[in-house]
């Protein structure tokens, strides 16, 4: 999938963007119900400890560059976190406003506001945010380029770290770009984020991927570090049939493709209880599908997906069914035409007729270990304050290590990946203060 | 229900409340609008020889999303023709009998003084108001604070129109002084019925940092105004309770100045006013907040057990001391409702960086009041937050008050956005009482 293929028609713009750019007027009158607290709260929250009121009040006296420039110290991708992180059970949901039953503070929207106005100034003025330091003898190789890589590459090139991209796909961005929710984030404006960040020097090889073209002991040889940014592996699978959709597959098609279309239906069936799950249902009832099931094997609290995901999901008219598994497919000519489920509270079981199924039942960590230690679950093994693996010089971070969280987990992880380099280096960085 | 009903040196009124001389009085039909709202008086917009207005003219403050906190005007007199002015006011006395009309004047010979005070009452007024209280345009021709800030010219000026007036006559006092005594005595001995006060306070609302030019602006400039509205009401009330508390001034007060509510205006009568004006509060809201004020004074003065709102003129006079005169061993101290507390922290930061290091946070006590550098980890100063990721609410950081330490200054209680949440507690002692005054006197 090309770059230039983004700017084509695809499915994910018949979404509409959910919580759009503030107004100024908007941004202000939100900006100053924030109370400045001391020692707040919801920067506890946020994973990467963005300081929240000083950002905040910033937007309140109209220095939007001052604000961007707090936000994308913590957290370089402060722009794509604003508008996909879960407020709701990060910053938003430890606002102290909760306890005085008043509506939070929107600091994801607030947080949008800032960073989108101030890329756009930096666009128009050509007046950087950030001025990279002189350049040093170090280099490093970041493999995948998906958030955590990004946030790890964008200190370190700042700082004056040689940084070398290398990404299996032909689009970077990882899954802002091909997985996260179009009416949170559209590609286009992923890919805004990423080019932001590769400005600032930052060389980029797509098509180049770890263990086919690449190895980590050449990168190893040729550079001072590696980090690794690779985050999980392919959907997967319980039904083993062609025609049946792993769900993050076809939320890229949905995102990234501008020749894809949905199945002629008006059913689909979801297998699974995450987010992803979530994700996809909900997807397909913006796009249309009058009928879609959710099929979950335990009970709807037991659902590891967000409250509030589920709750909305209810409300586009998403139908859940518990205690289900799938069973069997019925298929004629190769395509599906049944999914038989059996269920383990004593129902009998039950064939629903439907073309569509789509299985969202986790990704696979990475099959490959690249000779690291890892966990029992097959994540990555690192040292939690450096993210260094058990191979010295290589570091991991995102969705490899922790399994699968949120964008803003990986941000903060590459960036603690790189801070740890720069001091293990002594090179004094704009972001590291004297403590 | 208490009786709301003044009579000020003659001036009869239903309520104590009247509008300040001020474009809500511009004009007749406006003036009608505002007795049919629950207005108890009006003083007209000031009468004077003709002049012309400035666009634009106001300007003002915001603190956060609250509006005109404090407002400016460079606005001179009326400047629509004395003969309009006039009928108007014959018109609105004809329907309104039992209201309140005053008229404010200003201008600047004795003969002036003699034709437009003989004028007002003719169209009706109940009792004239002198305008010595413009802080600007006006001053510099001889006029409005010029006048307010020489109390000889002051007293000579009143001295004319008690000559020439039939109806009572309140003078009104410019802040712009460094004590307000000196023109209240002069007005007292030039005769005047009554004093009014405050008028506005010189000020320069602000700066347009786009192009330099000064607010409100005027082409690419701008002049000094007068400030007014909720900021200013510290000072009117400061300068109302000053006249009220000196004996030698016998004559009753309007207090005007940053007058919103029923609540302001209690204060305001508490210390000595028997009427009250408003301004700015009716041209950011309009007549209609009068009803509040009707009804909250009222309902006020039922449960203080008064019958009548004269029985609060000044009631609160007898509680100013001066500061030698404050008893030095009278101690509070802050007290946290840990239920109604939701973990901001503004208490901790403002007692910590701006009062006495006395409260203290979970994460143990800050030593910074006994000279240790060491109060507790302030994420802000981490070169790389911890990365956390389970949510953590305020209620896990209610801070704590070492009563011990504690000054008593009430800046926390201040501070604290959530209402009641922490309390002065008076700290019981059996020292007595000792004032500065009576120590120096003891030697
Ligand atoms: C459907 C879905 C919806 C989500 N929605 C949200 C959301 O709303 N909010 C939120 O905060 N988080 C969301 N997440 C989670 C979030 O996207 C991830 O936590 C985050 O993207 C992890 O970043 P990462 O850099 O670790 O990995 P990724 O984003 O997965 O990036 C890894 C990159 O590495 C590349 N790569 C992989 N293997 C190799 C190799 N061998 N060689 C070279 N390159 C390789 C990949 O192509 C990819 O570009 C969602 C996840 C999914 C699946
Ligand atoms: C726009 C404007 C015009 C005013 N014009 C006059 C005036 O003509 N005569 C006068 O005595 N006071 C005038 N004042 C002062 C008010 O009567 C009043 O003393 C002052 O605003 C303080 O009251 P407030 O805080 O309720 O506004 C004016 C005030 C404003 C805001
Ligand atoms: S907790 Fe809420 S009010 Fe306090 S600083 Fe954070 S956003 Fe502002
Ligand atoms: S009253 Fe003053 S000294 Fe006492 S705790 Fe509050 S702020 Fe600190
Ligand atoms: S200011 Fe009030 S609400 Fe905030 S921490 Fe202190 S006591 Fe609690």
């Amino acid at each position: 999938m090309s770059a230039n293929r983004l700017k084509q028609e695809r499915l994910e713009q018949q979404m509409k963007d959910k919580k759009p750019l503030y107004t100024p007027a908007e941004a202000v009158y939100e900006a100053n119900r924030c109370l400045y607290c001391y020692d707040a709260p919801c920067i506890k929250a946020c994973p990467t400890g963005i300081d929240i009121p000083r950002f905040i009040k910033k937007i309140a006296t109209d220095n939007i560059p001052g604000s961007a420039k707090t936000i994308f110290s913590a957290n370089m991708l402060g722009y794509s976190c604003a508008r996909v992180c879960p407020v709701e059970v990060l910053c938003v949901g430890a606002c102290v406003y909760n306890d005085l039953n008043h509506q939070p503070i929107e600091i994801g929207r607030l947080q949008r506001y800032a960073t989108e106005k101030a890329l756009g100034q930096e666009k128009e003025s050509g007046k950087k945010l950030f001025t990279p330091q002189p350049k040093t003898d170090k280099k490093v190789a970041l493999v995948g380029a998906g958030p955590a890589s990004l946030a790890c590459a964008a200190y370190l090139a700042l700082s004056g770290v040689q940084c070398d991209l290398y990404e299996k796909n032909e689009l970077p961005g990882g899954l802002n770009t091909t997985g996260v929710a179009p009416y949170k984030l559209f590609a286009l404006d992923a890919m805004d984020e990423v080019n932001w960040i590769l400005q600032h020097g930052i060389n980029l090889k797509t098509r180049m991927a770890l263990g086919e073209n690449i190895t980590l002991d050449a990168l190893c040889d040729s550079y001072d570090a590696v980090f690794l940014g690779l985050g999980l592996g392919a959907d997967r699978a319980l039904l083993d049939h062609p025609a049946v959709w792993g769900a993050t597959d076809l939320i890229a098609k949905i995102k990234n493709d501008p020749d894809f279309q949905l199945p002629h239906t008006d059913s689909a069936v979801v297998i699974g209880g995450g987010n992803t799950a979530l994700d996809i249902a909900r997807e397909l009832a913006y796009l249309g599908v009058k009928d879609v099931l959710m099929v979950y094997r335990k009970g709807i609290q037991d659902m590891s997906g967000y409250r509030h995901e589920r709750e909305a999901a209810m409300k586009q008219g998403v139908r859940f069914m518990e205690f289900g598994l799938p069973k069997s497919l019925t298929t004629e000519n190769g395509l599906i035409t049944g999914l038989t489920l059996t269920f383990s509270n004593g129902l009998p079981d039950f064939e629903i007729s439907t073309p569509f199924v789509i299985e969202a039942v986790g990704q696979e960590k990475h099959g490959q270990n690249w000779g690291l230690k890892t966990e029992k679950d097959g994540t990555l093994s690192v040292d939690p304050r450096t993210f260094e693996t058990s191979r010295s010089g290589v570091f991991a971070g995102g969705d490899c290590v922790n399994g699968g969280k949120e964008v803003v987990n990986a941000a903060a992880e590459g960036r603690d990946a790189a801070f740890a380099m720069l001091k293990r280096w002594n090179i004094p960085s704009q972001f590291l203060k004297e403590v | 229900m208490a009786d709301l009903s003044i009579n000020m040196c003659g001036i009869k009124s239903p309520n104590p409340f009247w509008l300040a001389s001020a474009p809500p009085t511009n004009g007749g039909e406006q003036v009608m609008r505002a007795f049919d709202a629950g207005w108890g008086g009006v003083v007209w917009k000031t009468l004077g020889t003709p002049i012309t207005n400035v666009s634009s003219r106001f300007g003002a403050i915001d603190v956060g999303t609250t509006k005109a906190v404090g407002f400016n005007n460079i606005e001179l007199i009326t400047d629509r023709p004395l003969e309009t002015n006039f009928k108007e006011i014959e018109a609105v006395k004809k329907r309104y009998p039992n209201h309140a009309l005053i008229v404010s004047l200003m201008v600047e010979s004795e003969q002036e003084w003699k034709d437009i005070i003989a004028r007002s009452e003719d169209a009706g007024a109940d009792g004239l108001e002198l305008n010595f209280g413009c802080p600007h345009g006006m001053c510099e021709r001889g006029m409005g604070s010029s006048v307010g800030q020489e109390p000889k010219i002051l007293q000579r000026i009143t001295h004319w129109a008690k000559t020439y007036a039939k109806v009572p006559v309140l003078v009104k006092l410019t802040p712009n002084i460094t004590d307000i005594i000196p023109p209240g005595l002069a007005a007292v001995e030039g005769g005047a019925d009554g004093l009014s006060l405050i008028n506005t306070i010189k000020s320069i609302i602000g700066v347009d940092l786009d192009n330099l030019h000064l607010k409100p602006t005027v082409g690419d400039a701008s002049s000094h105004g007068g400030y007014c509205g909720p900021a200013v009401k510290p000072i009117a009330m400061h300068m109302v309770a000053a006249l009220a508390r000196d004996k030698r001034i016998t004559i009753p007060i309007s207090g005007i100045g940053g007058i919103a509510n029923w609540r302001d205006a209690a204060e305001f009568i508490a210390l000595g006013s028997q009427s009250v004006q408003v301004c700015t509060a009716v041209m950011h809201y309009g007549y209609r907040i009068v009803e509040d004020m009707i009804e909250g004074l009222s309902n006020y003065l039922d449960e203080q057990g008064m019958a009548s709102v004269n029985q609060l003129v000044g009631k609160a006079i007898p509680g100013f001391r001066e500061w030698g005169d404050l008893d030095l061993n009278y101690q509070r101290v802050a007290r946290i409702n840990a239920d109604s507390c939701i973990g901001c922290q503004l208490c901790y930061v403002a007692c910590l960086d701006g009062a006495h290091q006395c409260i203290h946070t979970q994460k143990g006590p800050c030593q910074a009041w006994h000279g240790e550098p060491d109060h507790g980890v302030n994420p802000r100063l981490q070169a790389s937050p911890k990365v956390q990721h389970e949510p953590k609410n305020g209620k896990s950081q209610v801070p704590y008050v070492d009563e011990a330490e504690c000054i008593g200054c009430n800046l926390c209680q201040i501070v604290c956005p959530v209402p009641e949440c922490i309390s002065m507690v008076e700290v019981p002692h059996n020292k007595g009482h000792e004032s500065w005054n009576q120590r120096v006197a003891k030697g």
